[in-house]
């Protein structure tokens, strides 16, 4: 039996000038379990916990019951009050006749007569309180990145920087991601390279950081501070630790027509290739989709070239198996493909080109080695028509494209026009748009520098449709602000296509049991107020995984995150939430409906003997909580047919037993 | 057509004991009378050739007797599925019930199970004995009298608006298999929906007050398969047995249906079971009914492993008080 | 229906604690007056309320029974209200079907900003229940005094 006290608040005249305080605390004096009750003017003052505190050493106190304002006002403090003498805190309830009470009625009777019905409540609860001890468990303290863009490759920098090991898991050959494929970043119009490249070898220089190129997550077991992955590293067929990066081998190889991922496939490369000079690591990689030796076992020029003896054409894909104490999701963007936009000619004309493949065409390191040439017959465009928003701000209901705006197309299109007419002046260039959305800082002068001084055409207004016609593209087009069709004889037309999250994402949330939008791009702990959370604890956000943003947003987003994992790798242990799900093994039937109703992926199941009544043992699947990963909403209590899961804090008992009081 | 038979099934049961495919199997034996078939496990084949019986009765929906009797001893499980035990099974394994590489499965086809109810308000009671001839079963009484009645006639409710002819899971069948039927299962519950309010409780209130918490329903069913049931756990709010006034019975049968929404195959062993004669099979009907009007056709049993709708959701799914139209 | 002005009924208000909780807080600190005899239960989530507290409030004595919870996406564990939709549009169904009166229960989507929503919705449906009158359809005898 509990041995409870009950402490009445009058919050000044706040709780007092509608509730008849004194009859409250002599009516709950008679409830089951109270041994005490008093009230006082504001419990929440330090002469008001003292109150608290004396009656629990006096009294023998094994639970109180507070009447007070709101719990998620005051129910910390007391909390704090009953742990300070000696009670556990979770040996507390709050009834709230301040805010659910007397500022909502108006009559002292049966305001008071409420009062006593929700004191009433709130003991008949504590008596059936149990002492509660937030789980501890330890943190692991080394942290993995997943992508290794510049979303990637900032997070990890700033973790390794507070002390942490970090790895990168990225499946291409290098690190870089997007970022390295640009030519010049707006608004400042710094080189991607210039920038991009000085941080990619701080990640290889970096003691703290380790590299997984052209490898994958393959499985994710655990929980925050105590994640177990497997990554898979692919067999590149190069002694990654031998290999020099000298790249004869990627000159000699006699397979010339592999085409050029780097390049958006506008060149080709070998089928052994570095894809970049700048790469990191800067290791060849042997194509096995194209290299003859290991289709057919005849060639072995790159191992003769090979003066390291790097090359390997044995190797096996290696699976390493790893301990974590945080994962950042860094897995980018792609843009969408454009095989549904027949109307703009993508897949009939090759001087139809996406804004990727643009910056490419403008790469000093690109194909054209930075000539803007149309790829059908090398010559200089003289007319470009730029289309905005395809397959952003579609219709809902549309079969193609996605409903939201891609945020960065508008920038990327401003740069390009007017790196086009700064290099170029005889070119004419058009850009088509819904809007020109420019919320960033010195975002919408750079576009008016675009349209005042670089003299680029901007038109309200979308294409209707490409043609080619001969060695041009007729462009039809509508001006929405002069109210009249446009045709215009391009010699390229440039596609901003819409961004989507890489398709590697979504098993990745699979793994992580985090959560998506519809879209796939990673959900947010909450949007505003911890949106580089996944609700997944232990799991963070980084760049265009959790939605589209530019260069500077990315960063600072990366940066976000590896700030919470270092302030969770800093933890040597974490506390949880006693108010956890609990799984009576007893009852448990292992049907799984729990563990179907979990967001949070935190019960698992175990086979378990158990000795029957006849003596004989049986093996039954129950349920177990993880506590450190269950968050407490208590769907599975309800999903349970037995009722062997309860929730602490919230136990069924504790809720009818409120109910009754309620109802009596 | 291979005609299944008491002799059929006996046969293979002997056949696969003897062979060692099984060591045990779930079977029906006599009860006091003819028609009222107990199940039972048999362990030789001797056994069987002398207390193993399959008739027009043996309507028992075996599925749920996996549980226990596949934790006991060692080999597997002979069980006898007629279609629509199948989805019970399916179900059960959804659910991690039973080990599945200790049960062998033999599906058999069903012509419909006989209502003993059914027979005795057309033939008259004391009857004594019931053999089946073709489509007829001719019934002996205490008088010595002999009365014929057709078999489709005298058809559970269950099997009148049988729902499939197809097993969805075996090891082996006998027999061919037959298809998916529509059927007017949910006839009875439209024609509740279609009452007033004050009619459905009159008609509630006069079925369940007949209730006497023999916990038959819930004994029998394949889905109420609770290592301890909230009904009897007094811990749960709900443990009450006493029937002291019209509302403990209905608490009792709202839960227990809730409990196996989304879960029960509509097998009719509720109604089957219960001595009082109320149609239970109307409370799981509605559910499931509205579960197809709300989220979309859903059989339970009809696939192993699929997600039952009480543990799924959409972001578009009905609002609770929509779901009951508020005018009427 | 005859309507007895006397009669007060009892009603249980179950409150998920981060978004309708909140609510009732605001309603408070607005003064926004709703009636006495609704009684708020704090559940961390609208999906953890059983239909046995509903039933068991009903057999108790309640004459009406509330749910709130975070509107559908806002869930603060992201998925539980979807669960609770499911399972209150089947029991709502199923209490219609055996009879009771529908207007004794109800669910009321109510975030942390609505406070006028959480009052204006608690006085509606008691002016519901009251018009009702006293719950006898789902209630034990042997529970009242």
């Amino acid at each position: 039996m509990q041995r409870i006290g009950v402490f009445v608040c009058w919050c000044g005249s706040n709780i007092a000038g509608t509730v008849d305080v004194e009859k409250v605390s002599e009516a709950l004096k008679n409830e089951p379990g109270v041994v005490f009750s008093t009230n006082y003017q504001y419990m929440c003052s330090q002469a008001g916990q003292d109150i608290i505190k004396d009656a629990i050493a006096e009294h023998k106190l094994t639970g109180i019951v507070v009447c007070s304002c709101s719990p998620r006002m005051h129910e910390a403090t007391f909390r704090k009050t009953a742990a300070a003498a000696g009670l556990n805190s979770y040996m507390v309830e709050i009834a709230n006749i301040r805010e659910q009470c007397s500022w909502v009625h108006k009559d002292m009777q049966s305001g008071t007569e409420k009062a006593i019905i929700l004191g009433k409540a709130a003991v008949a609860k504590v008596n059936l309180n149990a002492p509660l001890t937030p789980g501890e468990s330890p943190v692991t303290k080394r942290a993995l990145v997943i992508g290794g863009g510049i979303a990637g490759i900032q997070t990890a920098l700033d973790i390794a920087e507070a002390g942490f090991p970090v790895d990168i898991v990225e499946k291409k050959p290098t690190i870089g991601g997007k970022m390295a494929q640009l030519d010049k970043t707006f608004p400042t119009l710094d080189c991607a390279a210039c920038i991009l490249t000085p941080k990619m070898v701080d990640v290889a220089q970096n003691d703290k950081i380790r590299i997984f190129s052209y490898s994958e997550v393959e499985e994710i077991g655990g929980f925050v501070g105590n994640f177990t992955v497997k990554i898979k590293k692919k067999a590149r067929y190069v002694k990654e630790d031998v290999c020099t990066g000298c790249g004869i081998c990627t000159e000699k190889c006699p397979q010339k027509k592999v085409p050029n991922e780097f390049n958006m496939g506008m060149d080709n490369r070998r089928a052994v290739y570095i894809p970049f000079a700048q790469a990191v690591p800067k290791v060849a990689t042997i194509d096995p989709n194209y290299c003859t030796m290991l289709k057919t076992g005849k060639c072995g020029v790159c191992a003769k070239v090979c003066t390291a003896g790097a090359i390997d054409y044995t190797q096996k894909d290696e699976i390493i198996e790893e301990k974590y104490g945080a994962i950042v999701a860094a897995t980018g963007f792609n843009p969408i493909s454009m095989d549904k936009f027949d109307e703009f000619a993508y897949n009939q004309s090759k001087d139809v080109i996406t804004s990727l493949e643009f910056e490419r065409l403008t790469n000093a390191a690109g194909p054209t080695a930075g000539k803007l040439l149309r790829p059908s017959d090398g010559k200089h465009p003289h007319t470009i028509v730029f289309v905005q928003c395809v397959g952003s701000r579609c219709d809902a209901c549309a079969e193609k494209g996605k409903e939201y705006c891609s945020k960065i197309c508008c920038m990327y299109t401003a740069k390009h026009a007017m790196l086009t007419r700064d290099k170029y002046p005889d070119t004419d260039v058009y850009v088509f748009y819904i809007d020109v959305r420019t919320p960033g800082k010195a975002f919408d002068e750079f576009y008016r520098r675009a349209v005042e001084e670089y003299g680029v055409h901007y038109i309200k207004g979308m294409v209707g449709k490409v043609s080619p016609e001969g060695d041009k593209l007729m462009v039809r087009a509508s001006d929405l602000l002069a109210n009249k069709q446009l045709n215009i004889a391009a010699d390229l037309v440039v596609l901003a296509a819409a961004i989507e999250p890489d398709k590697s994402a979504r098993p990745l949330a699979t793994m992580l049991t985090a959560s998506m939008d519809t879209n796939d791009f990673f959900t947010e702990a909450h949007p505003k107020l911890r949106p580089v959370e996944s609700p997944t604890a232990g799991v963070f956000l980084s760049g265009t995984c959790q939605g589209p943003k530019d260069i500077p947003e990315t960063v600072s987003q990366a940066s976000a995150a590896a700030a919470k994992v270092i302030g969770l790798l800093a933890k040597d242990k974490l506390m949880g939430n006693p108010c956890v799900a609990q799984s009576n093994e007893l009852m448990c039937n292992g049907c799984s409906s729990c563990e179907r109703v979990c967001p949070y992926g935190a019960i698992t199941y175990a086979d378990k003997e158990f000795r029957m009544p006849d003596r004989t043992v049986a093996i039954r699947r129950v349920a177990m909580v993880n506590e450190a990963v269950c968050q407490g909403c208590g769907a599975c209590t309800v999903a349970c047919p037995s009722g062997a899961m309860d929730l602490k804090g919230f136990a069924t008992s504790q809720i009818i037993a409120e109910v009754d009081a309620i109802c009596k | 057509m291979q005609k299944i038979t008491c002799e059929s099934l006996i046969e293979k049961a002997c056949e696969l004991i003897e062979n060692g495919t099984v060591s045990r199997v779930i079977g029906w034996k006599k009860g006091e009378f003819d028609y009222d078939l107990t199940p039972a496990v048999f362990a030789n084949a001797d056994e069987i050739k002398k207390n193993f019986i399959y008739n027009d009765f043996s309507g028992a929906n075996f599925s749920k007797y996996l549980i226990k009797e596949t934790r006991k001893g060692e080999g597997k499980v002979l069980v006898f599925l007629k279609p629509c035990d199948t989805y019970s099974f399916n179900q059960l394994l959804t659910e991690h019930r039973f080990d599945r590489e200790k049960v062998y499965a033999v599906g058999i086809p069903c012509e419909g199970m006989a209502d003993i109810a059914k027979v005795k308000a057309a033939v008259g009671d004391g009857i004594l004995k019931i053999t089946s001839e073709g489509d007829e079963l001719i019934v002996e009484n205490l008088y010595g009298d002999v009365n014929k009645v057709k078999l489709a006639d005298v058809l559970a409710e269950r099997c009148v608006n049988c729902k499939s002819k197809k097993h969805t899971a075996y090891d082996e069948l006998m027999g061919e298999d037959g298809e998916i039927l529509d059927n007017n299962r949910f006839d009875e519950v439209e024609k509740l929906e279609n009452m007033t309010e004050d009619e459905r409780f009159a008609f509630w209130q006069n079925e369940l007050s007949r209730c006497i918490r023999c916990n038959a329903c819930r004994d029998v069913c394949p889905a109420c398969t609770c290592e301890k049931c909230v009904f009897d756990n007094p811990k749960s709010g709900v443990e009450n047995k006493a029937i002291a006034d019209s509302f403990e019975e209905k608490m009792f049968h709202i839960i227990r249906a809730f409990h196996v929404a989304g879960r029960c195959t509509d097998c009719g062993e509720c109604s089957r079971v219960c001595p009082q004669n109320i149609p239970l099979h109307l409370l799981n009907r509605k559910f499931i009914k509205d579960i197809n009007t709300f989220y979309g056709e859903y059989q339970a049993g009809e696939v192993e492993g699929s997600r039952a709708p009480l543990v799924n959701y959409t972001e578009e799914d009905i609002e609770p008080n929509d779901a009951v139209k508020r005018e009427e | 229906m005859q309507i007895n002005n006397e009669f007060k009924p009892k009603i249980v208000a179950f409150c998920c604690n981060w978004c309708s909780y909140a609510g009732a807080d605001l309603a408070g600190n607005n003064r926004l007056a709703y009636p006495e005899c609704v009684n708020i239960i704090r559940v961390p989530c609208s999906c953890r309320v059983n239909p046995i507290f509903i039933l068991r409030a009903f057999q108790r004595g309640a004459d009406g029974v509330i749910i709130c919870g975070c509107h559908p996406g806002d869930c603060h564990y992201t998925s539980g209200n979807y669960y609770t939709r499911r399972r209150m549009a089947l029991l709502f169904s199923m209490l219609n079907y055996l009879g009771i009166e529908k207007e004794r229960i109800r669910l009321e989507w109510v975030s942390a900003a609505e406070g006028a929503k959480f009052a204006a919705t608690m006085n509606e449906f008691t002016e519901a229940v009251t018009a009702l009158g006293e719950n006898k359809r789902l209630e034990d005898l042997r529970c009242k005094k």
